[in-house]
């Protein structure tokens, strides 16, 4: 009797390790799509950020994640309808670098991710301004899944607890139909604005005990026709 | 023996598959939304925010006493005239259920304006401007610019109040609060509007 039921859960426990096997090196999963923004003709703004939460100005969560909130001190998002939001406010960058704007982001774990099909899901939004410019607001649905899989649960396995290497990708895919956020201006040259953007991620190191330690992040809006662009614009594109 | 272990196999992939399917990996909590609705069409939702105690953050250049403490704002020239606001937000039972930024920008070349968003993550999300001026000595009003998820087929107005404290003496208790009351309606398709129509004359 017992040796039935020793290979019942010895059967359980590999099935179960053939599923998280098939989870993981799931061919469905999306694979990092091109972002259809990078195939078009039309005019773009770029804005750069850091990804590392200690160089924002202030980012916030619930305090129980391993990326701890900066400054020290800052309130955490502890109750429980925010628990599983946080907030970044950032410098943004243009694409020679130099700081043109304040962004914030609010960012909230999806009840639609769905791991079968390869989908850890963020439900995010932007609110931008930058200076002598305007003001923008960006809604997107992001999937870190890529991001996990290639980054922080090798991070987990490796002996150092660390991850180094490069790694980009798009993280937007929604909730346009071609993968890409929604755009509308608010003020100044951006008011009337309806559009798309995308954000993309370029990674370089993670840590297990700190988060991400190297990582730049991009954020891509067309602007064609609502705006006149400055060279700084266009450089990056 | 070895029927038991493929059974087992089996049953762990099936299991697995089956649980990665139909349990929710992310379960956010919601409170019950405390609506109002107008007999003319359109609802009123009322949310406020308790001063200083439900305020994170405030961005703004030579703060003495930094928010957070250890706050360091851009140094650049150029972020002088933009101050923005993080705070929690809560519902007419005094709950948080939300998150929102409130940003000023003083400029000579855009027309000064008070942006906010709202953010709960149940929900969804809505970003709304207003002007800088107060539309009668007391309150801001300004429109739905967009809105994500619940908030997305809306349109309407939402206002900005401060409302002091004057009748608790209590040290702890707060400054007072900003007081932000939504009108919102939703958008009708044609069909609907005109299977209404028919259903009234019949």
């Amino acid at each position: 009797m017992i040796k039935y039921v020793v290979s019942l859960a010895l059967g359980t426990v590999l099935g179960v390790l053939a599923a998280a096997a098939l989870l993981y090196f799931n061919p469905l999963a999306a694979r990092n799509p091109l972002s259809p923004l990078a195939v078009s003709n039309n005019t773009m703004l770029s804005l750069g950020y850091s990804g590392v939460p200690t160089d924002a100005i202030v980012y916030t969560n619930s305090g129980e994640s391993r990326a701890q909130p900066h400054p020290e001190r800052v309130r955490e998002l502890w109750e429980r309808p925010i628990r599983l939001t946080e907030i970044l406010v950032t410098v943004l960058t243009d694409s020679r670098n130099k700081p043109a704007g304040i962004g914030i982001k609010f960012s909230s774990d999806s009840e639609k991710t769905r791991l079968i099909n390869g989908e850890a899901l963020v439900d995010s939004a932007w609110h931008i301004h930058l200076v002598e410019r305007g003001s923008l607001f960006v809604e997107q649905t992001e999937n870190y899944w890529n991001l996990l899989r290639n980054i922080v649960l090798p991070a987990y396995w490796g002996s150092a607890r660390h991850w180094k290497g490069v790694w980009n990708g798009n993280v937007t895919v929604g909730p346009g139909a071609l993968g890409t956020a929604a755009v509308t201006g608010g003020t100044g040259e951006f008011a009337g604005l309806e559009s798309e953007a995308v954000e993309a991620v370029n990674a370089s190191a993670y840590s297990v005990a700190q988060g991400p330690v190297a990582m730049e992040r991009r954020l891509t809006i067309d602007i064609t026709g609502n705006v006149e662009l400055t060279t700084s614009d266009v450089a990056g594109h | 023996m070895l029927k038991t272990l493929i059974f087992g196999f089996l049953f762990g992939i099936v299991g697995t598959v089956a649980a990665a399917y139909y349990v929710p990996v992310v379960d956010q909590y919601r409170e019950s939304s405390v609506i109002s609705v107008f007999p003319n069409g359109g609802n009123t939702e009322s949310f406020h925010i308790n001063i200083p105690t439900d305020r994170i953050m405030i961005g703004a250049p030579g703060q003495a006493e930094p928010l957070p403490p250890g706050l360091q704002w851009p140094a650049d020239e150029q972020f002088e005239g933009v101050r923005v606001e993080l705070f929690k937000v809560r519902n007419a039972r005094e709950t948080v259920i939300g998150v929102a930024s409130r940003m000023v920008a003083d400029s000579e070349r855009i027309e000064d304006s008070v942006e906010w968003v709202l953010h709960f993550p149940a929900r969804g999300t809505f970003y709304a401007a207003m002007p800088a001026r107060s539309a009668d000595g007391e309150r801001r009003i300004g429109m739905l610019r967009a809105g994500t998820r619940e908030f997305g087929p809306l349109q309407g107005e939402i206002s900005e109040r401060w409302v002091p404290n004057t009748g608790d003496d209590d040290v702890d208790a707060p400054d007072g609060r900003i007081e932000l009351v939504t009108s919102f309606v939703g958008d009708f398709p044609d069909d609907v509007t005109e299977s209404a129509l028919t259903g009234s004359t019949l």
